[in-house]
Order: C-alpha cells, then structure tokens, then sequence
C-alpha cells in the first residue's frame, strides 16, 4: 500500500471507522450469509425440488437487501416475479419433466470438479480485485430513499420509456415463441407421440443395457 | 454502509452460479444457477445506483432501469429455456445434457446413439410442421 492510499485510507476510516460496523451493516451481512448459504446448498444439494425451495430462500434474502440499500421498489418486484413466478415455473419443470422426488446420486456432472476449481478462482480473483478497489467508498444511506417507487417511476418513464416499450415487444415475443414450441403438431400428434414414446423407452433400454457395461469397464 | 459488502456478496453468488451451470447435470437446475448469476448482477446495478444517486448529481438512476429490465428478460428467459427444455424431454425422453450428444464429434459408441438416430426423424418433421 503506498503512503498516499495509507493517508486516503486512514481519512475514510476516521470519517466512518472501520471497526464500528452500524446496524445496517450488520444486518446487511447476517442476511447475505444466509443468501450465500441458501445459495450453496442450491447448487450443491441433491434433491431436485429441495435446490427449488433453497432458490426461494437465495431470492428472498436478497429481497431483503434490496430494501436495506432502499430499493424499496426492485425489492417489491423480486418477491412478485421471482420468487413468485419463475420459481413456480421451474418446479413446474421439474414436475413435467418427471424430475426423481428424493435423492438422485447422478444430480452433478463427472465434471464438477473442474467446476470448483473455475468457481473458486473466479470468487478469489473477484473478492480481491472487488475490496482492493473499494475498501475506502461508503454507500450514503441517509436521506431519501434512493429506490422508493416514486423516484423509480419518474426515472423509468421520463428517460427509459423507449427501451421500457421495447422491453414489452420483447416479452410479446418470447410469449409468442413459448407458445410455438410448447404446442404440438395436431395432425402429427398420435403417431409423433407414439414414436417418441418408442424412442423414450429404446433410449432408456439402450439406457440399462450400457450402465451395467460401463460399470463393468471402470 | 461500506460498499465492499454487497460487491462481495454479488461476487460470491455470481461464482455460486457459475459453479452449478458447470457442475449440474439437469438442465432445469442449470437454468436455476442461470438465474443466480443473474440475482448477483442485479445486486450490483442496485448498490452501485444507490451509490452514485448520492455522490453523482445526474444518473437518470440506471441501475435500477438496468435491474428492472434484467429482472424482466430473466422471466422471458426462464418461459423459453422451459420451453426448450421440455420439448427436448419429450423428444429424447431425458433432461440430462450430458446426454444429448448428436452434435458431438466422433460418438461412435455413446449411450443414446440408437435413439438420436430415431427421434432425429420425428424432430425434423416436427420443425417442418411447426414451420
């Protein structure tokens, strides 16, 4: 650290200390220890539905944070759409698609290591660039709200209105796609259903048959 | 409040996330690692647009535009990689990526090669339907 940094360092932290943590701050961690918790054992869990219901609580934390930085609005938003509709949506998913009620051992990949590793460099190279870089800016949480659903309209519709209504063309659109692909083919439906069925069960045979080969392999 | 904390906190979800689209095997739970990435993001535009509405004078509050707009293309996202998703399992029976290798080069001897040459025939007539 060079003597300027020092000096600069020193100044901040006689403005606002750096061993007297304020409440806000207090809360701020406790509640994202327990987003970065819920958020763990979500990826790492193996009960498929379990990793949905620990999604909700990663979501919800983070609502919470959301109005400790006085993002009243966004934080209102996160609870209605995510964990609202696009949680609900994927355990629909995994409803539809037959996920294994209880522990399924193949939930990881056999690459999961490697994934560590990537991720545990990422967070280190990121965690250290990110408190070098700001270790002597505060965040002034007094006054108005910066986020409250009056200052976020008049910002919203005074200078982003252009891209808020190509916003709404955009979601016309994925609508529309979702739509098209989920529909199936009326003339094609009884034979096309019977023949992925057909496909579904070779696959699943050819399935059975190779595991106990490779076991045999390893 | 220090703003190393919430940076901190985005970062570590972000890697959080980054970890299970990796590792993961089902594709629904990729999508909800996808959707992780994207929360830490989202904390960043806040706590940096809460920042810079005190210290800087003009920002048209752009982190939360940006965050509102975010949280709108996720829901999009998450309808059509459902979408997907399932389309894929009705076709092939299986939501594991790691099985869906038709693309793949030189898969002489993989698990799924009989019924990728099957259902490939279905899926083209299908597009041409839905065309």
């Amino acid at each position: 650290m060079t003597p300027s940094h020092a000096a600069v360092s020193a100044a901040a932290a006689a403005e606002h200390g750096f061993l007297s943590p304020t409440g806000v701050e207090i809360t701020f961690l406790l509640i994202g220890l327990v987003t970065f918790g819920a958020a763990l054992v979500s990826v790492t869990t193996r009960q498929l539905v379990h990793a949905a219901l620990w999604l909700v609580v990663a979501l919800g934390g983070l609502a919470v944070e959301y109005l400790l930085l006085t993002a009243e609005f966004i934080a209102w938003m996160q609870v209605l759409i995510y964990v609202g509709s696009v949680v609900v949506l994927l355990l629909f998913g995994l409803m539809l698609t037959k996920a294994p009620i209880g522990r399924s051992p193949d939930a990881d990949s056999g690459n999961r290591w490697a994934a560590l590793l990537v991720a545990v460099a990422a967070a280190a190279a990121l965690v250290w660039v990110v408190v070098d870089a700001f270790r002597t800016t505060w965040i002034d949480l007094d006054g108005p709200a910066a986020g409250s659903t009056r200052v976020t309209g008049a910002g919203l519709f005074q200078n982003w209105v252009l891209p808020f209504e190509a916003l709404s063309v955009l979601l016309l659109a994925a609508l529309v796609g979702a739509i098209v692909l989920s529909r199936r083919a009326k003339a094609a439906d009884a034979a096309q259903q019977a023949r992925a069925g057909g496909a579904a069960q070779q696959a699943r045979a050819a399935r059975d048959g190779q595991r106990p080969a490779e076991e045999g392999k390893h | 409040m220090h703003l190393a904390y919430p940076a901190v906190l985005s970062a570590l979800l972000f890697c959080t996330g980054l970890y299970g689209v990796l590792a993961r095997r089902n594709a629904i739970l990729v999508l909800m690692s996808v959707e992780l990435m994207l929360n830490a993001v989202n904390l960043n535009l806040v706590a940096f647009d809460v920042y810079l509405s005190k210290a800087a004078r003009d920002t048209l509050h752009s982190g939360q535009a940006l965050t509102l707009f975010t949280i709108a293309i996720a829901a999009a996202e998450i309808g059509i990689g459902l979408a997907i998703v399932l389309a894929v399992y009705r076709n092939r029976g299986t939501s594991a990526i790691d099985r869906l290798r038709d693309a793949a080069e030189g898969h002489g001897d993989d698990s799924d090669d009989s019924a990728g040459s099957d259902s490939t025939v279905p899926g083209a007539e299908k597009a041409e339907a839905t065309a």
